[in-house]
């Protein structure tokens, strides 16, 4: 198997007293889908906000390519490569698509917009990734459909020749062809060598498109394993159960919260 | 837009998805864009569509109803009369972008102006001008403006707050230019301070400027004295509303400012053509431009004739508001639309927290709008006080800052923030000053003023209430 391309190591993480990861172990591998499952409150969120910079950890290593980085903020992580598309979208409805997508990091010289650099590109990338639902890529997001900005959002992760991309339930608002949409994308991003993380609670769409599925469990990371080896259902039971047969935890007992 | 082009397999040729977007974004027909254009007003996307039909259907009632409303004298008067309230409400603009609201923008520019005038009056010595306890408080103020700014990283409002101060201590002596540098100085100091309590300290616009709107009410009586007036006798503050360009001049403003304006639009247009990016069609933009070279040749031929009632003075030219309200509107333009200050302000605007994930520096763009805002005020109080000649403690209070909130709004600025363009200030302002010029020539009494004034601005915020409820529901 290749190399991790980021790797976290015993993160944990407390907002005040709740303890919300406990020694979380993770790893994203170039050119795979991660998917990330548990049930409602297991950390799923709070672990990709830590990747990202938003919340600060309070112990843990986090390797990238190898190497330990410190991410302090969202650009320190845009800087490694690191992009996330976030549940609630994070687009601005009064913009349009190529502004959204260059949003914080625009380009230009001394702070004046090239318009015209910004829009060619923003092209290039959703051609890239066989986007054709949309209309025109001045169209604003306020008159998109929900797929279509999902597709936007993913495609922003794209654009900055980003390494690892991390989805935060890209398909939960989604209807069934939308859905589709967004997963013949996700499995586009690692056929283009990027490392994916894909957190979803659709067992359909994780055994779909994830090469590994990882559990996590009342903040604990429950199993890391290959979809192929498992069922749906061993699948289901780390997520309620947080172990199944011989995966999981090993004996719920000692799990204390 | 057909819908084969979303069930088309992914398979297909990336050369396939390129013309997939070649057809539908860069060259639309004329009648494409016509519709395109229907369908978006029908989506409830009005921008300043109603403003604009309000200042023709204004022009058309009060020029059928009084006289002397369309004599070039009333034109160049109604002109001089509005632009102080257009010049604070583009500033408003900045702020209301935001979703937020400054009401202290009309007292702040009465501050700027009773600075000015006591620079003026006392030769440049503030220091008699306010007493000993006043000015050390004034020049704290003003260092600790200077501070604040410092701390959110805004290096502008450091710098002209420290030109006031140093201005404030030297006691430079009087002198028109430094007078209005310092006025608009002061104004930026008092945004400093504005804009660090909301965007730093977190209380919510509307209080803190409440409060300030108060506290600047008072500090202007306190520089002015009760029922005093400081008269600003200097002929270049004078001209600055009273003022006109001589003939050659005028025409030289329209040779810049509209030709200019042609250069621009027809480069950009044609350059867009050329690499193939999403550009509206020649012939609207050629008919854009060309609307806007008639109506301001129009418009400066006009203003260079003779528009003096009497026979003995003769005068002629454009108006100095004219060209200072155009600087302001092309800067203030370019910075929301072609720098990433200004992206930064509408994506805040539109929404704060992908702004943050995006990585922008939300509190220090909330900041600065107010310190926008409370230049542009000073701006518009040097106006306004060279309109009147003098400056009284009533100035910049009353309705003036209502008047610029109100122009923003009813040139199609959103208060819900995100939504609105300078130029719907100017548009705005417009319709604000036509009203009350029309009101005044007709003789109506300054009750029915105010009350028509009051119901086409609610007209103008139930138009954008109605049409964001329309584009919400066109939206999903």
């Amino acid at each position: 198997m290749s190399e991790p391309i980021l790797e976290l190591r015993g993160i944990n993480k407390s907002f005040g007293p709740v303890h919300v990861l406990h020694d979380i172990d993770f790893e994203v591998h170039p050119g795979q889908v991660t998917a990330l499952v548990g049930d409602n409150g297991a950390g799923k969120s709070t672990l990709v906000k830590c990747i990202a910079g938003i919340h600060p950890t309070d112990s843990g290593q986090v390797l990238f390519d190898g190497q330990e980085v410190h991410i302090h903020g969202p650009r320190d992580a845009a800087h490694l490569g690191i992009e996330v598309v976030y549940q609630d979208l994070a687009l601005c409805d009064n913009l349009d698509i190529v502004q959204n997508m260059f949003l914080g990091r625009e380009r230009g010289k001394f702070g004046m917009l090239d318009e015209a650099d910004m829009e060619q590109a923003a092209r290039k990338t959703l051609t890239s990734l066989s986007v054709r639902t949309v209309k025109s890529v001045r169209t604003q997001v306020a008159s998109l459909s929900g797929g279509q900005r999902q597709t936007v959002a993913i495609a922003k992760a794209v654009l900055w020749n980003s390494k690892v991309v991390l989805l935060d339930e890209p398909t939960a608002a989604l209807g069934v062809a939308q859905t589709r949409q967004v997963l013949d994308l996700v499995r586009r991003l690692a056929e283009q060598g990027l490392g994916v993380v894909l957190i979803s609670h659709n067992m359909n769409d994780v055994f779909e498109v994830a090469d590994r599925i990882a559990c996590l469990y009342l903040g604990r990371m429950a199993a890391e394993v290959n979809t192929k080896d498992v069922t749906h259902g061993q699948v289901v039971e780390l997520i309620t159960a947080g172990r199944s047969g011989d995966l999981g935890i090993a004996r719920p007992e000692t799990a204390t919260i | 837009m057909t819908n084969t082009t979303s069930e088309t397999s992914p398979k297909d040729s990336p050369q396939g998805a390129i013309s997939d977007f070649g057809i539908d974004t860069t060259s639309q027909s004329t009648g494409e864009a016509v519709r395109d254009y229907v369908a978006r007003l029908r989506g409830g996307e009005l921008g300043s569509l109603p403003a604009l039909l309000g200042v023709v259907v204004l022009l058309i009632v009060f020029s059928s109803l009084a006289d002397t409303f369309l004599t070039l004298g009333n034109i160049a008067n109604l002109l001089a009369q509005g632009a102080s309230v257009v010049i604070i409400a583009m500033g408003l603009v900045f702020v209301l972008l935001l979703g937020e609201i400054d009401l202290s923008a009309g007292t702040a520019s009465g501050v700027t102006a009773s600075v000015m005038a006591l620079h003026l009056i006392n030769g440049g010595n503030l220091l008699g001008g306010m007493g000993d306890t006043v000015f050390y408080l004034f020049c704290a103020l003003l260092a600790l403006a200077a501070v604040l700014a410092a701390l959110m990283r805004i290096w502008a409002g450091t710098a002209l707050s420290a030109v006031a101060l140093v201005i404030s201590l030297i006691g430079v002596p009087a002198n028109p230019w430094v007078e209005m540098l310092l006025a608009v100085c002061v104004g930026t100091a008092i945004g400093c301070i504005t804009g660090y309590l909301v965007a730093r300290v977190g209380i919510p616009s509307f209080v803190v400027t409440l409060a300030l709107f108060l506290a600047w009410g008072g500090v202007i009586l306190q520089f002015i004295g009760e029922g005093g007036t400081l008269g600003l006798r200097d002929d270049v503050i004078f001209n600055v509303a009273n003022g006109n360009l001589n003939t050659a001049g005028s025409w030289a403003l329209f040779v810049v400012a509209a030709g200019g304006y042609a250069a621009v639009v027809l480069g950009r247009h044609f350059s867009r053509l050329r690499r193939g990016l999403v550009a509206s069609p020649t012939p609207i933009v050629l008919v854009k431009v060309g609307v806007v070279l008639v109506l301001s040749a129009v418009a400066t031929y006009a203003l260079t004739l003779n528009r003096s009632k009497s026979d003995l003075v003769v005068i002629t030219g454009v108006p100095f508001v004219v060209p200072i309200v155009l600087v302001l509107l092309v800067i203030g333009t370019f910075v929301l639309e072609r720098t990433s200050y200004g992206r930064h302000v509408y994506a805040v605007g539109g929404n704060k927290e992908a702004a943050r994930r995006a990585g922008i520096n939300v509190a220090q763009i909330r900041m600065s709008v107010f310190v926008i805002a409370s230049s542009l005020a000073a701006v518009g109080a040097i106006v306004y006080s060279s309109k009147v000649g003098s400056v009284d403690p009533n100035a910049g209070g009353g309705n003036t800052l209502l008047m610029a909130v109100g122009a923003a709004v009813i040139g199609g600025t959103s208060l819900f923030g995100g939504k609105g363009k300078l130029r719907d200030a100017v548009i705005g302002g417009a319709v604000l000053a036509i009203i009350q010029n029309g009101m005044g020539l007709l003789d109506q009494p300054a009750a029915v003023v105010f009350i028509v004034t009051g119901l086409v601005l609610l007209l103008a915020a139930s138009v954008d209430a109605l049409s964001r409820r329309r584009a919400a529901s066109a939206a999903r």
